[in-house]
């Protein structure tokens, strides 16, 4: 049986424990409204953005003239995987289930006979995935002095993928990240962005377009920068969806934290109840044996 | 006079949405101005300014980097890459925008990008001229 000391010493380092938890908990949700913000505020021009595209883009699909990014580049043997996670840990499942979805789709392309290379954009995804396919991994992007993700730093890692694309390094770009629904519900997601996959239900414009330039040189200006915007999207959920999770993962430590205080303080008294009732018996003993 | 719905927005939040009367764009193959009932149209902007009245009857200009315009039946938006008050458009400015366009002279890969990328870099330099032309 543990002493009246050690268990107060652990009563105490629980309730430093959750001392901390709980701050950290107050700190995600104060980040999460940030993040959400800035998620909605780029919300207009990522959905006129897809608009755009699909009015210029679903008459050009199958055209030999559409652009490579749009197109593919008639092959799907290589593949590269953009996996965006955090900096930092302690967000409960949140890096661990995207790396867990990026490996499966990994080992899939394996298994199929593709060559699969892995970009990681943060360290956390890359720590995961280096275990698994060290070989195959590029150098991490890091974004660890990044404090909010602005569209240059979606920009740069677009830049690089392309760089990619342009030297023949893959044709097929599947990006990772985790959809922020809500703060208990974050979506690992997968989603192709190299060739360009079209938003849903799209048809020809019901108005015909003027084109100025030509539809196919708009397409090559807009196409890159259609990368960058998925990015960004990607890079802004990510960071709402980070905050969320750690958010509940530290208000379920903080909880627990309290669980084990109250049993340890039961345990404690109990404990000290226990002494103090031998010490009598055997104070009593003791003038009996007299 | 009849005004129509104008949107101006940046990869990072939408800047501007109110109606307006008439704004002039300055498009890849020229300066064009939008005024209600346009026909839909959709092109790429150069670096320059867009000049809107709007339907308040306040005047603004804001310099764009480049970027797309649209205009479909219920009015025009502008999708920019970065944007800022024209009369913020200093020295500075100017400097970081010539950065930026050298940067992506830099990853073009095709002679097409590359051709274009030059381009760009000829409009911000002639709009430069013309800024301080006017400023003195």
């Amino acid at each position: 049986m543990a002493s009246l000391k050690d268990l107060r010493n652990r009563i105490a380092s629980v309730k430093a424990t959750q001392k901390i938890t709980k701050a950290m908990q107050m700190v995600a949700a104060a980040k999460l409204r940030r993040a959400q913000t800035a998620a909605e505020a780029a919300r207009p021009y990522a959905e006129r953005m897809d608009r755009v595209l699909a009015n210029l883009a679903s008459g050009m699909k199958d055209s030999p003239e559409a652009p490579r990014l749009l197109r593919g580049t008639g092959s799907d043997q290589k593949h590269l995987l953009l996996v965006a996670t955090a900096e930092r840990g302690l967000a409960g499942a949140f890096n661990s289930s995207i790396a867990r979805l990026a490996r499966q789709h990994a080992e899939r392309l394996i298994a199929e006979g593709k060559d699969v290379t892995i970009l990681p954009v943060g360290r956390k995804g890359a720590d995961v995935l280096r275990r698994y396919f060290a070989k195959r991994l590029q150098p991490t992007i890091d974004l660890r002095e990044v404090k909010q993700v602005g569209f240059a730093n979606a920009e740069a890692i677009a830049t690089t993928v392309l760089d990619k694309f342009e030297a023949g390094e893959f044709d097929v770009c599947t990006l990772f990240f985790s959809r922020f629904r809500s703060v208990i519900l974050q979506i690992p997601t997968a989603q192709q962005i190299i060739p360009a996959q079209l938003p849903e239900g799209t048809s020809a414009p019901a108005v015909p377009y003027e084109f100025e330039p030509d539809e196919a040189e708009i397409l090559a200006d807009l196409l890159p920068k259609n990368v960058a915007i998925q990015i960004f999207r990607a890079l802004l959920e990510n960071a709402a969806s980070e905050q969320g999770a750690r958010m509940s993962a530290m208000d379920n430590a903080t909880r627990n934290a309290g669980d084990m205080i109250k049993k340890l303080t039961m345990n404690y008294n109990r404990t000290r109840q226990a002494q103090i009732t031998k010490e009598l018996i055997e104070i009593i003993s003791g003038a009996e044996a007299l | 006079m009849a005004s129509f719905a104008f949107e101006l927005v940046s990869p990072e939040r939408l800047l501007l949405s109110e109606p307006a009367t008439e704004v002039t764009v300055p498009g890849v193959e020229g300066e064009f101005t939008v005024m209600a009932q346009h026909a839909p149209f959709i092109t790429v902007l150069k670096p320059g300014i867009v000049r809107i009245k709007l339907a308040s009857g306040t005047e603004q200009a804001i310099y764009v980097r480049g970027g797309f315009a649209e205009v479909n039946p219920d009015g025009l938006t502008i999708l920019a890459d970065f944007a800022l008050p024209a009369a913020e458009l200093n020295g500075e400015a100017f400097a970081r925008e010539t950065a930026a366009f050298e940067a992506a002279l830099g990853h073009a890969h095709s002679d097409e990008a590359k051709r274009r990328a030059q381009e760009r870099l000829a409009w911000l330099n002639d709009l430069k001229a013309s800024q301080s032309a006017a400023a003195h």
